[in-house]
């Protein structure tokens, strides 16, 4: 019982935490820039896994880290711009489509895996970013170790969040975004393109889901595995709902579920095989649908969320 | 369209014609007029498929005037603004926009933005508002570069306050506009266009959500407006508004242009019979003798306390073969009161009783099964299901009674026969029972709904805005089968924004604000102004 | 530009042409990964034909392989119909395998004609149950079904493994995880001897002729299109919304879950975390090529499965990954959703003058 406490103080869970979180601050963003704008981008879970695995293979042949970011980003913005046509002019489903570019993305990126490294049995690897080196901060009591132990990727998540949250209150972008998610008839009215605003965010938001994948081939670790998204962009969905579409609150929920993550990670280690891994591996899971679950009947959904806008049609 | 009055139609257009063309000349040669002109649509057609919605009008506004649109629903008053608008390309036409230096030079077309930029600004009788957005976050939407990064607040928020100051349309300015009253929104709409230095402003059926009392504030504001040089495009069919505010009347029928003159010398009943294209027969409604009351509540309230479409503690009572008509601004209760009647909503507290029985909970399809008749308010949302064939929409209340369908299978032969029936007594025009309702024109998808509604013969039947985006054939249709029906001993509670509907079908009226329902008052010889108050909140008794 | 116009009646021609094409155009699209990968192009595609239809053997195994995307298929469209967005097939399929294996395994003994249907019914309604959960939760707390089924997945298959690495672990099988193998009396023969194809196909087509008459001539059926194409307008006319949900839960969960039945009891005869390669997602492709329509996910079914045991095929042949088969599932289902435009609307195609 002792010990289930003693993680909270441990400053490798705080670590942890932020870790894990990082990728999901990157889904979440992206996830609520598409849906402010009125799309919903189920695209999400393929863009992770392309983003992981266009990042990696970028600076596994030869690009510096950064330049691996950028490849990842634009494959990401690739992406949104096939699930963009498709739902904002085109007006398909956000459903299916979304549906067909996670599958879209995954295979594409496991086919190019598969066509770079036809025969390997371990993974290539890569040199990642390093943790970083902050003098002063770098050297205080518990806050240092925690400090130490995250990279420059992570420095950007948190940037992005300030970014975003400042995008959208303070700028006339953020103002027609905003507006385009609600009534895309006002955008239209005031002269403001709704196909173009969509189409930029949802592109803009993919390209930040392709960051959290890159997060975890270029920071986290250090190689490419199949199935190493395991559901986390779909995470991310749902903790767009518990964060209502707010950049602050989507860090709050992403650092929440990190922090849960850590903490049954270590506390599988505690019981020490008396309950099946499989168990704690859920968990995740299941919070993320608790989470929906208790904030569904408040969520304040853009009321433009998964209506296609058709010039004219009024 | 309206085979009856083919004849008649085709009798009053040549005078109407002439008539314009007198007005025109006399306009010219004795009043030369000295404004500007700062807009001049010439030979604007418009199709879509065999409809020509546009019929090569032609359309000259001039600074400071302003200009009424009259037409029934379909003339075509809405595709033209559209067209002016950029919302539609104009098949043939051009437009002409007096530039800051006052020469016409065209506009291009599909352009809102465009337009716009022209000094043409719209408020659309649907608000284009975003709710999430405060009033002053809508007017400066789309004002500064997507690519600056602050928004600049500080000389915005001086000048929409000037602009407040000038025009006396106050608003609060910093709520979300979901939070704001109708009127309020409106002002916000009319503030977007002024923002944005609009020299021609195009009010689409402005008064339809605004109390008497507050159209007259729209009106002292649009002549102060106008007054400073603004040219005004005021759309209606309101025939009174347009002879009190307007001085030049241009009457659409049928999408083309029927009259162009000035308001002075004209009188309701010639742009009426301009608008409709024949003499509009007089209602007859027989007398009838009430019965039994199918409705009834006792201090019934419907709805959270916070929300604005409530009923609280409302007394209402509604007999067998009388029409009691509920007037007020949409949004004070209407929907409550329509829920409740419909089964979509239970009461809160107090008794609701139909045909003599509790209503008791929610539950739609026991309405349906006490007798209850029901015309909801939007037909695409809750009256069709569009995907499904006119047929499957005929029974769609009756699918498992035991005509429709034999052990779970559904018997479609019978189905298709009797919707067949149906399209034939009430002349549903459609290519045949499985054609997609979808498909339709909203008049002849309302008269499914009304075909659905009557087969049953209710005891009480709901008829919520029954006659809204309708032209003047199937209007008249909708009103002639609901003044049978109260004839055959049905009672019939008729929810309206139209005053002249009301009036013109009710026995008695109740107006409904924030909430309250008043008594409901004997319609002969009613006060219009005095229920336009009561609208505006004003109960009598209060009042005195 | 162009211009799209609703059509008031889609051409039968073309609701056939639109799904070919966009299977044919799916296939065309592959070239290009395909040419990058170095592989000689029509080599690929020659072998990818042979290896799906090429013998008696290899008709057999692509209809082994459309059987549960059969039965996925049919869920999807159930579902989607109803826009119930379920896509937790995968989720469901293996719950259906586990209840099938647990009952099957030996728990219960009975001849084949009690036992049989027994396995396949708890399939069935493990599927049922599974989805039962997120159809609760949209209509309780208006919690958005496709994230609550989608999640459910991986928790679902996590529960299959700690099932199969714990109680339900086969000690026979050398240390593998799996469970241990269903009973003779609840397998499902095979159709022809010396051959995979089972009986599994056979009530996987009776399922969508039974899913036709069901959703087209019935008044459930009625109630399910309503409430997918207008649930608003459905509530209004009396319609039982909650309940019609609920039965379109029973029913595409079900389905889903005899296809992990079918795959256990006809196929594998033992459940493992890897019964399925996403046999649930392509199952949304399946419906969605098939526009929904349940004789039409046969066709559709039998296409996707040639496609996997082609590329299966050639991938052996000249080494090309196999994952190529699943960029042609997803070419397949963004192209036929670009060409359901063309049943919907006509495109025309209008010069813009200058004003």
């Amino acid at each position: 019982m002792l010990d289930a406490l003693d993680i909270l103080l441990q400053a490798n869970f705080w670590a942890a935490t932020i870790r894990i979180a990082t990728p999901l601050i990157f889904g979440v963003l992206g996830a609520l820039l598409c849906e402010r704008a009125g799309v919903l981008n189920l695209g999400i879970e393929g863009i992770f896994v392309a983003g992981a695995m266009s990042g990696w293979l970028a600076v596994y042949l030869g690009l510096p880290l950064w330049g691996g970011v950028l490849v990842a980003a634009l494959v990401g913005a690739g992406f949104g711009l096939v699930h963009g046509v498709l739902t904002v002019p085109l007006g398909l489903s956000q459903h299916v489509t979304g549906i067909g570019v996670t599958l879209l993305a995954t295979s594409a990126a496991y086919f190019g895996y598969r066509v770079a490294f036809p025969n390997v049995g371990t993974p290539p690897r890569i040199e990642p970013f390093p943790p970083l080196d902050v003098p002063v901060i770098g050297n205080l009591p518990f806050i240092g170790p925690i400090v130490g132990q995250q990279t420059a990727f992570t420095v950007l998540a948190f940037a992005c969040v300030i970014l975003v949250a400042f995008v959208l209150a303070r700028t006339p972008l953020g103002l027609a975004l905003r507006a385009v998610g609600d009534n895309p008839e006002a955008v239209e009215a005031q002269g403001l393109s709704v196909v173009g605003l969509r189409m930029g965010a949802v592109m803009a938001g993919s390209a930040l889901m392709a960051l959290g994948g890159a997060f975890l081939t270029l920071s986290a670790f250090n190689a490419f595995y199949f199935g190493m998204i395991n559901g986390r962009g779909w995470v991310c969905i749902a903790l767009t709902v518990f964060a209502s579409w707010r950049p602050g609150k989507a860090l709050v929920g992403a650092l929440l579920f990190g922090a849960l993550d850590a903490y049954q990670l270590r506390l599988q280690t505690i019981t020490g095989g008396a309950v099946p891994s499989q168990i704690f591996l859920m968990l995740p899971y299941i919070f993320s649908i608790a989470a929906l679950v208790l904030v569904a009947r408040r969520a304040d959904y853009p009321r433009a969320l998964m209506k296609p806008y058709f010039k004219g049609q009024r | 369209m309206l085979p009856s009055s083919g004849r008649d139609a085709a009798d009053l257009s040549r005078p109407g014609r002439g008539s314009r063309q007198g007005n025109r000349l006399r306009l010219q040669l004795m009043h030369p007029d000295p404004r500007p002109l700062v807009l001049s649509l010439t030979g604007i057609t418009k199709r879509f498929g065999p409809l020509t919605a546009n019929d090569r009008i032609d359309l000259d506004v001039r600074a400071g005037e302003i200009v009424a649109l009259l037409g029934e629903n379909g003339a075509g008053k809405t595709t033209l603004m559209s067209i002016l608008f950029g919302h539609y390309v104009a098949d043939e036409g051009t437009v002409n926009v007096a530039g800051t230096g006052g020469q016409l030079a065209p506009l291009p077309g599909g352009s809102a933005e465009a337009a716009l930029e022209a000094g043409i600004g719209m408020v659309h009788q649907h608000f284009a508002l975003a709710e999430n957005l405060t009033g002053f976050e809508n007017i400066v939407l789309g004002t500064q570069s997507l690519w600056s990064t602050r928004l600049k607040r500080r000389e915005a928020r001086a000048r929409v306050e000037r602009l407040i100051e000038e025009s006396g349309l106050a608003a609060d300015l910093d709520v979300p506009v979901a939070r704001l009253s109708v009127g309020e929104q409106q002002r916000i709409e009319i503030l977007k266009a002024l923002y944005r230095d609009v020299r021609v402003l195009i009010l689409d059926e402005p008064t339809a959500v605004l109390t008497p009392q507050e159209a007259d504030g729209l009106a002292a504001t649009v002549r102060r407006l106008a007054g400073r040089g603004l040219a005004v495009i005021f759309i209606s069919h309101k025939l009174h508004e347009v002879l009190a505010l307007c001085e030049r009347v241009v009457v659409l029928r049928g999408g083309a242009k029927v009259a162009d003159r000035p308001t002075a010398g004209a009188d309701r009943a010639t742009l009426a019979e301009l608008m409709v294209g024949r003499a509009i027969p007089a209602r007859e409604r027989p007398p009838t003798t009430p019965g039994a009351s199918v409705l009834e509540l006792r201090a019934a309230s419907v709805g959270k306390p916070g929300q604005r479409d409530r009923l609280e503690a409302a007394d209402l009572v509604l007999r067998a073969g009388e029409i009691v008509g509920i007037a007020g601004v949409s949004g004070n209760g209407q929907g409550a009161l329509a829920a409740l009647v419909a089964g979509l909503a239970a009461a809160r507290s107090g008794e609701v009783t139909i045909a003599g029985a509790p209503a008791g909970e929610a539950d739609p399809a026991g309405r349906i099964a006490a007798g209850v008749g029901r015309i909801p308010e939007d037909r695409h949302r809750d009256g069709t299901i569009g995907a499904l064939s006119v047929a499957e929409n005929y029974v769609l209340e009756t699918v498992s009674e035991a005509g429709n369908q034999a052990f779970g299978f559904l018997r479609r032969a019978g189905i298709r026969a009797r919707t067949g029936e149906a399209i034939r007594a009430y002349d549903i025009r459609c290519p045949g029972p499985d054609a997609a309702i979808r498909a339709l024109s909203g008049g002849n998808m309302q008269k499914v709904v009304l075909a659905r509604v009557l087969e049953r013969a209710p005891r009480l039947i709901l008829a919520h805005q029954p006659t809204r985006g309708l032209d003047i054939g199937a209007t008249t249709e909708v009103h002639r089968r609901l003044i049978a029906a109260r004839g055959r001993g049905a009672g019939v509670l008729l929810i309206s924004e139209d005053l002249d509907e009301l009036f013109a079908l009710s026995d008695r009226i109740a107006v409904v604000h924030a909430g309250h329902l008043s008594p409901a008052m004997v319609a002969e010889g009613l006060d219009v102004r005095t229920v336009g108050l009561m609208m505006a909140g004003h109960m009598p008794g209060e009042a005195a | 530009m162009i211009r799209f116009v609703p059509r008031e009646r889609t051409p039968l021609w073309l609701t056939i042409a639109v799904p070919v094409g966009s299977g044919l155009a799916a296939l065309l699209l592959t070239a290009l990964p395909l040419a990058l990968s170095g592989a000689p192009i029509l080599d690929a595609f020659r072998l990818m034909a042979l290896g799906a239809a090429g013998s008696g053997f290899a008709l057999a195994e692509t209809l082994t392989r459309a059987t549960p995307l059969i039965f996925t298929g049919l869920a999807a469209a159930v579902a989607f119909r109803a826009k119930l967005w379920n896509i937790g097939a995968e989720g469901q399929l293996y719950a259906g395998a586990l209840a099938t294996v647990a009952l099957g395994a030996g728990l219960i003994e009975a001849p084949a004609y009690v036992l049989l249907p027994l396995v396949l019914l708890a399939g069935a309604l493990a599927g049922a149950a599974l989805l039962l959960v997120p159809v609760l939760f949209k209509s309780r707390f208006g919690a958005d079904e496709v994230v609550v089924t989608l999640l459910m997945n991986f928790i679902v298959l996590l529960f299959v493994q700690m099932m199969i690495e714990g109680p339900m672990k086969d000690e026979m099988a050398l240390g593998w995880p799996q469970s241990a193998p269903v009973l003779d009396e609840a397998t499902l023969p095979k159709l022809f001897t010396g051959l995979r194809l089972h009986w599994g196909l056979v009530i996987a087509v009776a399922a969508a002729v039974l899913l036709h008459v069901l959703i087209s001539r019935t008044v459930w059926g009625f109630r399910i299109r309503a409430v997918g194409e207008n649930a608003r307008a459905a509530r209004y006319a009396g319609l039982p919304v909650g309940r019609s949900l609920a039965l379109v839960g029973l029913l595409s969960g079900g389905l889903a879950g005899l296809a992990g039945a079918s795959e256990v009891a006809g196929l594998k005869g033992y459940l493992t975390s890897d019964l399925s390669p996403g046999f649930g997602y392509a199952g949304i492709v399946v419906a969605t090529l098939a526009n929904l329509s349940p004789l039409g996910v046969v066709p559709s079914a039998i296409f996707i499965a040639a496609v996997f045991v082609g590329a299966d095929s050639m991938s052996r042949a000249i080494g090309v990954s196999n994952y190529l088969a699943d960029l042609v599932v997803a070419f397949a289902l963004l192209s036929v959703l670009i060409g359901g435009l063309l049943t919907r609307f006509r495109l025309v195609l209008v010069r813009r003058e200058a004003a």
